[in-house]
């Protein structure tokens, strides 16, 4: 493979990579590197930063005196944030970037926000197991899993008063999006996840028969006694569902923009493969449209993944202090999604401050300096307990020791740039930490 | 000269042919009916019934046992209803006939979670959408007269809220107009600008976002500098946000919407001291930043709004508190005012939803009203669909 092509591919199927591994797989074609990369058997390793612990039910917190309360919530905060950095790291040294990658993606898909760091923790790690797994599969634990039961309310969802949150949330952001489905599909298939609930303390997904609505529904024209299942079933039959998530997908992997009749013959083969996940990544990475120069360097790097391909880059990691800073001053905090739509992504990432700070990250970590961010106490139970100036040690292991400053151009810059723009910015004998430095304080390097 | 500074400058002198159309100097901006907006936003939903306090309801003694101000504690406004005992500023602007009490305000199907509460605020969708563009973002968007420049919307923080984000168009946060000066003036910024020229769209973005933070902080720094704003301010966070707003009020920039915010309204536990001293805040910046206008003659021109994302329930909580609720005041302050004083009847305490207040306004009414009469702009296309004004501004 052609090096830049060889770096698009990492990029996007992960966090960048070095010159020296870049050279490892120049003698592969992209089929091969695509089959590499997509491994269904690939299990990755689960998070385990939190253990299993309920957390006190509703009457046991009425019982508790304020003080109590202020401590556990002040405790599980403190453990969501260790569960953020212990991802963070793990993306930055993690040797399956893809599963990672991949995982960030359900991850933003299946927002889910709550209190409870264990659940959290164990929807993540059902995400990374099943990352390429047939979407079904994937849903279906995600359905079942105690977090999302919980963020979208399906334990208020009972027979006698059925609670909408979870069918909707389902149809609008999880499978066939807005327009494919109506008010009174949302009313009918609420009542087929009536019963569907946790037990407390183990976490496990418990079917509660009694309290599970059992008459006919009727929906999306179909009629008959459906179980959560069979709504499932029904939406995953629609071709609609499989365009949604197709779309959703090349926007994250591949561009903002596409021609239509490439998407429709990728949602074909995504609905044709049971919604094999692995399968149509597969196809993306090994087709030769991927590599066309108008798909390379044009998607804006999410705060997530400039962070870490930042760290990947100069082999450090900065402190959880800083990581978490630096999320949250940048608009993408791991486990804290904004609301159930996740983040918006694109362009979304960028305004004045945002830009400002991201151009300025790379010098302010290698050479050290002074973060300098007032916290906005708007979310207070989420209080982040963050100082509002950080210093930062200058901290990096040696970079691009043997490599020309062309070599590093073609490394870290991933738009292609004219000939003489790439020469202004290599024409100085600066050092190699300087040009480096430069080279990542350019808009260009915000691009993946 | 050493040769290598000298490279360098030629360097930097040959690029300046790349630099493309929107990198060039912003033209000032005059506009002819110069108004603006000061959006003040209370974080952690602040208890509205404590707030404007209805002294002669009964219900309100008996479900606030600990928590309830005395009646002759309250300031009052009119026979039924006053103000909290810190809030003399805002009495006296009550009866100069400069603030206007929206009560009930809210929306439909309210959620009680900070963060999601705020989000549907920010972004003035209704509860079951998620929008991700904020009401002010959009009114940059609309294309309205001067929104082509980013200081149009100002938010006095180092972080832009999703209010005044739009899909085109951002607002500027900063808080200190010297810093983001001298932050852009920092030479890698100008190198970096030096080098432009994009081929794809969302480079052309950071591009062109980077270059318009550069000559609006440009603009700002320019326009203020020498603006001497010597009006006493009280202590506070507040206080010197509203400051720094009049300042630029004053100096006579084209800014159309500014954002404040005060933080800490959460009060589930030992609520009266930090009410007490949160409104007191509150309402002695406000005051104090309506003077200031006043004294320079811009008061016409300026209307404030003050919004928090939910009020809190009727019935206080066990350790002298209240717990996240729904509809809640808003207020209007400025001289431009068609409706003084109370817009509408207190709540009711006895109609309640499940404990909650029931919203009678929904809060897209006042923004549409507020973008409409106030800032000439279309509300259908920034809100999405028409909302009724009320006939407050």
């Amino acid at each position: 493979m052609e090096l830049r092509s060889l770096y698009h591919l990492f990029s996007r199927t992960g966090f960048g990579t070095n010159p020296s591994e870049a050279e490892k797989w120049k003698d592969f074609n992209v089929k091969e590197m695509a089959a590499r990369l997509v491994n269904p058997n690939t299990r990755g390793v689960g998070l385990s930063t939190a253990e299993k612990r309920s957390l006190p039910g509703k009457q046991a917190l009425q019982n508790m005196s304020p003080e109590e309360k202020k401590e556990l919530l002040k405790e599980a905060n403190g453990k969501i944030r260790d569960l953020n950095t212990d991802w963070m790291k793990r993306l930055v040294v993690s040797e399956n970037p893809l599963l990672e990658k991949t995982t960030l993606f359900w991850h933003g898909h299946f927002s889910c926000r709550i209190g409870n760091p264990y659940t959290l923790q164990e929807l993540n790690n059902l995400m990374r197991e099943m990352a390429f797994a047939p979407f079904k599969d994937l849903l279906l634990a995600v359905s079942k899993s105690a977090a999302m039961l919980q963020f979208l309310s399906n334990r208020q969802n009972h027979k006698l008063h059925p609670n909408e949150n979870f069918a909707r949330e389902l149809m609008e952001l999880f499978t066939i999006g807005r327009g494919n489905y109506s008010e009174d599909d949302i009313k009918e298939s609420a009542r087929a996840f009536t019963g569907w609930s946790f037990v407390p303390g183990s976490f496990e997904f418990h079917f509660n028969e009694r309290d599970h609505d059992d008459g006919t529904k009727t929906f999306m024209g179909k009629t008959g006694n459906f179980t959560g299942e069979d709504i499932i079933n029904i939406i995953l039959e629609r071709k609609e569902t499989a365009q949604f998530l197709t779309k959703k997908l090349y926007r994250f992997f591949v561009s903002e923009s596409f021609p239509e009749a490439r998407l429709t013959e990728l949602s074909d083969f995504y609905y044709q493969c049971n919604y094999d996940t692995g399968a149509l990544l597969t196809k993306i990475f090994a087709s030769t449209w991927f590599y066309e120069p108008a798909n390379q360097g044009c998607l804006i790097k999410s705060p997530v993944e400039l962070l870490v391909g930042f760290s990947r880059t100069i082999g450090m990691v900065p402190s959880n202090e800083v990581l978490l800073k630096m999320q949250r001053a940048l608009g993408q905090m791991l486990f804290f999604p904004p609301n159930v739509a996740g983040w918006p992504g694109g362009k979304s990432w960028i305004d004045s401050s945002t830009l400002m700070l991201r151009l300025k990250l790379p010098s302010l970590i290698l050479n050290g300096g002074k973060i300098d961010i007032m916290e906005k106490d708007e979310m207070p139970e989420e209080s982040f307990n963050l100082p509002d100036t950080l210093s930062v040690k200058p901290d990096s292991k040696p970079f691009f020791v043997n490599e020309m400053p062309e070599a590093i151009l073609t490394c870290l810059i991933r738009p292609e740039l004219s000939d003489k723009k790439s020469s202004l910015l290599l024409q100085s004998n600066e050092s190699k930490k300087q040009l480096v430095l430069k080279l990542m304080s350019i808009p260009e390097y915000q691009m993946a | 000269m050493k040769r290598r500074s000298f490279i360098k400058r030629t360097a930097l002198t040959s690029a300046a042919f790349l630099i493309p159309e929107f990198l060039r100097p912003l033209q000032r901006y005059f506009p002819s009916d110069y108004r603006n907006l000061v959006v003040i936003q209370l974080s952690g939903g602040n208890d509205g019934l404590n707030t404007v306090i209805p002294f002669e309801n009964d219900l309100y003694y008996n479900l606030r046992k600990t928590i309830s101000v005395p009646k002759e504690q309250v300031l009052k406004l009119d026979d039924y209803s006053g103000l909290h005992p810190s809030m003399k500023g805002l009495q006296e602007l009550y009866r100069e006939g400069l603030l206007c009490i929206i009560n009930s305000v809210g929306y439909p199907n309210p959620d009680r979670s900070h963060f999601r509460s705020m989000d549907i605020w920010h972004s003035a969708s209704d509860a079951s959408k998620y929008v991700n563009t904020g009401w002010i973002g959009r009114f940059l968007d609309s294309d309205c007269d001067g929104c082509a420049f980013p200081y149009t919307a100002l938010e006095l923080d180092q972080t832009l809220s999703l209010a005044l984000k739009g899909e085109n168009r951002k607002g500027l946060a900063l808080n200190n107009m010297r810093q983001l000066y001298n932050q852009t003036r920092e030479p890698f910024f100008k190198e970096t600008l030096a080098v432009a020229g994009a081929e794809s769209e969302n480079v052309a973005y950071l591009y062109k976002t980077m270059a318009e933070t550069y000559s609006s902080a440009e603009y700002i720094f320019e326009t203020t500098k020498t603006f001497n704003n010597d009006f006493e301010y009280p202590k506070g966070n507040l206080s010197a946000q509203l400051q720094k707003i009049a300042t630029c009020i004053g100096s006579g920039m084209s800014t159309k919407v500014y954002y404040a915010s005060l933080g800490g309204f959460d009060t589930h536990v030992g609520q009266i001291n930090r009410q007490e001293n949160l409104l007191r805040q509150f309402s002695e910046s406000s005051t104090a930043f309506v003077r200031n206008l006043q004294k320079m003659n811009k008061l016409e021109n300026t209307l404030v709004m003050v919004f928090s994302e939910f009020g809190r329930r009727v019935q206080q909580n066990a350790s002298n508190g209240t717990d996240h609720g729904t509809a809640n005041q808003v207020f209007l302050m400025g001289a431009g005012l068609r409706k003084k004083g109370f817009y509408n009847e207190a709540p009711s305490l006895s109609d309640l939803d499940e404990g909650d207040l029931k919203f009678k306004i929904d809060f897209r009414n006042v923004y549409a009203s507020v973008l409409n009469n106030w800032l000439k702009a279309d509300s259908k296309i920034i809100l999405g669909k028409q909302f009724d004004l009320l006939d407050i501004i």
